[in-house]
């Protein structure tokens, strides 16, 4: 058990007993725990589903089932930024598909698929609540609005500059 | 200057440059004061005027709120915690009014949320927040942080006897967390499965305790109301229901966005005042009244007011009044694929009709779109949306919420789905 529990840092351990402190029980911060993995780690690995079940006391499969039931929880390794692009209705009303067509082509990927320089995960996800500046995505942290061909190449590219990379 | 708390009470602290209002200019601005006057009335007295005040839920189904927390056992509670809950995980279609309240005015949720908790005398508060509001985190962090500083939060609040504890909790997303029991489950570490009722939240909900769960903008309003009392709340409405709402309008239109106002306020106000009517080139069909899970409704509708009653009457539902037009160069068709894609993907799974029903809607929908549509899709659909979309067929909301645009597409649109078929392409895709 203790060579599973290994798997998890310290620092995620930390938070994670944060969260417990004021559960009733280790398994109710199950989301909340994978949450914490997820932002030291990116992902979720089968490594770590397995330290963390034990270590919140319940089935590996249990845990499993949870973390894909989660739109936000990837258990598969995804790029350094996710782009999570809204292809809900108003955004679909203001031209979203192509757009989406045009980051993609850009990028060359499609949904689901990250960049061969492993830098950008492209996900579609439900309405993010900025439906009056429509079309929007995110990208990593920030909301990006009032999307155009042009303003999704410019933020493509600051974000490289921003690395301190030339595009 | 006029204090425009009186007639905007929720938005009294939104600024154009959408700036985050801090605890001082918050304080500044008579914050927390509902918050000394309801700790200095008995829960009870705090829940009659709620009552009085005839405010209705704002996150979709407009239940009369005081009405909801009554069902909380009080004097003869068995021992233990109760919990009130914010619903802040705003992901209806075409909804973006939460947000707005959350980034630039967070102390108005916490204190609406502890004149709520005292009422109902919950001694542990979550928000349960979308993932994606990364900003709405930070300010509800941010101001959390201060709230406890300032004695507003914890123990003994403002030297009273009254403790409660307030914990943000982020989402991990999926649209059906923001029905209230799969809230439930979700914030219990579990699948977001929706249970069955009875029991009722109010009575076994979080780990099987008294919960109260609330939309936000509901929450927001409970603070003012304390203030201000009923008779004020009353007046601030237009027709028979009380109180303002965030009122918002998405798509082909000049000035998209997001406005308090009377509730009761007519669509064509709405939508000709404030979001400045259609964009040029651009003609109104139809509009979805609040929300991705609400019926069409159409030109001859413009002058209804955006009631929960009206909007009911005429067919829809005002749900959380965030309209969305269809204007005449979008494809209805596409539209309403757009809006089951969603719902089938958000599907929680647990019952087949919503599971398996939703993507063969969807399917059929895209085969239409598509050129490919037969004669016989038409009954197809019309017989999904009386067997989906009756109540008691699907364990929760969900699925007969997906199937109100639909349903009223068929009745308002028919002969554009008709089109799609007997031309064999979507009349309005470029390639068509
Ligand atoms: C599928 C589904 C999703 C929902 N999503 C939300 C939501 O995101 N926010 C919300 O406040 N209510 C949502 N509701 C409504 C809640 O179940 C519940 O009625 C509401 O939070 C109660 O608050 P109120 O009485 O203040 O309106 C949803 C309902 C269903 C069926
Ligand atoms: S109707 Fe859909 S979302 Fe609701 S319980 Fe059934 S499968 Fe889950
Ligand atoms: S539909 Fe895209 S933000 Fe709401």
């Amino acid at each position: 058990m203790s060579a599973l529990i290994n798997a998890l840092s310290t620092r995620e351990l930390a938070e994670i007993d944060d969260e417990i402190s004021h559960a009733p029980y280790r398994s109710a911060v199950a989301i909340d725990a994978l949450k914490i993995v997820q932002a030291h780690r990116g992902w979720v690995s089968d490594e770590s589903i397995k330290a963390l079940a034990t270590y919140l006391e319940m089935s590996a499969a249990e845990l499993d089932s949870i973390a894909t039931f989660y739109n936000l929880i990837y258990r598969r390794p995804v790029g350094d930024k996710v782009i999570l692009f809204c292809d809900s209705v108003s955004c679909w009303i203001r031209g979203c598909a192509k757009l989406e067509q045009h980051i993609g082509d850009r990028l060359g990927i499609k949904r689901g698929e990250t960049t061969a320089d492993n830098r950008y995960t492209l996900l579609p996800v439900p309405c993010l609540g900025a439906c009056d500046k429509a079309p929007v995505m995110m990208v990593g942290d920030d909301l990006h609005e009032n999307l155009t061909a042009d303003s999704i190449d410019a933020i493509l590219a600051d974000d490289s500059t921003s690395r301190g990379e030339h595009d | 200057m006029t204090d425009r708390g009186l007639t905007h009470p929720l938005t009294r602290n939104v600024h154009q440059d959408k700036r985050v209002t801090d605890l001082a200019a918050y304080e500044a601005n008579g914050g927390y004061r509902g918050l000394r006057k309801a700790v200095e009335m008995t829960p009870a007295d705090c829940l009659q005027v709620v009552k009085d005040s005839n405010l209705r839920g704002r996150g979709g189904a407009g239940f009369p709120t005081g009405m909801k927390w009554s069902f909380v056992p009080m004097d003869n509670a068995p021992p233990g915690h109760k919990y009130l809950i914010a619903n802040a995980d705003e992901m209806e279609p075409g909804t973006f009014k939460d947000r707005l309240l959350m980034e630039c005015d967070p102390h108005q949720l916490v204190e609406g949320m502890i004149c709520s908790a005292y009422t109902i005398q919950a001694d542990i508060a979550y928000i349960f927040l979308r993932g994606e509001y990364i900003k709405s985190a930070q300010t509800l962090s941010d101001a959390l942080r201060e709230a406890y500083a300032a004695g507003y939060l914890g123990k003994n609040i403002l030297g009273t006897d009254y403790s409660l504890e307030l914990y943000l909790h982020t989402s991990a997303g999926r649209y059906i967390c923001g029905e209230e029991t799969a809230l439930i489950s979700s914030l219990e570490g579990k699948r977001a499965n929706p249970r069955a009722k009875p029991p009722f939240p109010q009575v076994s909900g979080l780990w099987g305790r008294p919960t109260i769960v609330n939309n936000v903008e509901t929450l927001c309003n409970i603070c003012h109301i304390l203030d201000r009392g009923a008779d004020w709340f009353q007046q601030l409405g237009h027709g028979e229901d009380a109180g303002t709402k965030m009122y918002g309008v998405s798509g082909n239109v000049v000035n998209p966005g997001c406005w308090e106002l009377p509730i009761g306020t007519t669509v064509r106000e709405i939508l000709e005042e404030h979001a400045g009517g259609m964009l040029p080139g651009y003609k109104m069909r139809g509009f979805l009244p609040g929300g991705g899970s609400t019926d069409f409704l159409t030109e001859e509708h413009l002058d209804l007011a955006m009631d929960y009653s009206t909007i009911g009457k005429a067919g829809s539902r005002m749900g959380t009044g965030t309209m969305i037009i269809l204007d005449d160069q979008t494809c209805p068709v596409g539209m309403v694929k757009n809006l089951i894609e969603f719902f089938a993907h958000e599907s929680c799974g647990f019952c087949t009709p919503c599971r398996d029903g939703l993507p063969w809607t969807r399917d059929v929908l895209e085969e239409i779109e598509a050129g490919r549509g037969r004669e016989e899709d038409m009954g197809i659909l019309n017989h999904q949306v009386a067997f989906i979309g009756a109540i008691g067929n699907t364990h929760c909301a969900l699925a007969p919420g997906a199937m109100e645009p639909l349903q009223s597409a068929l009745k308002y649109f028919p002969e554009d789905f008709e089109r799609h078929i007997a031309g064999q392409s979507c009349p309005y895709c470029d390639a068509g």
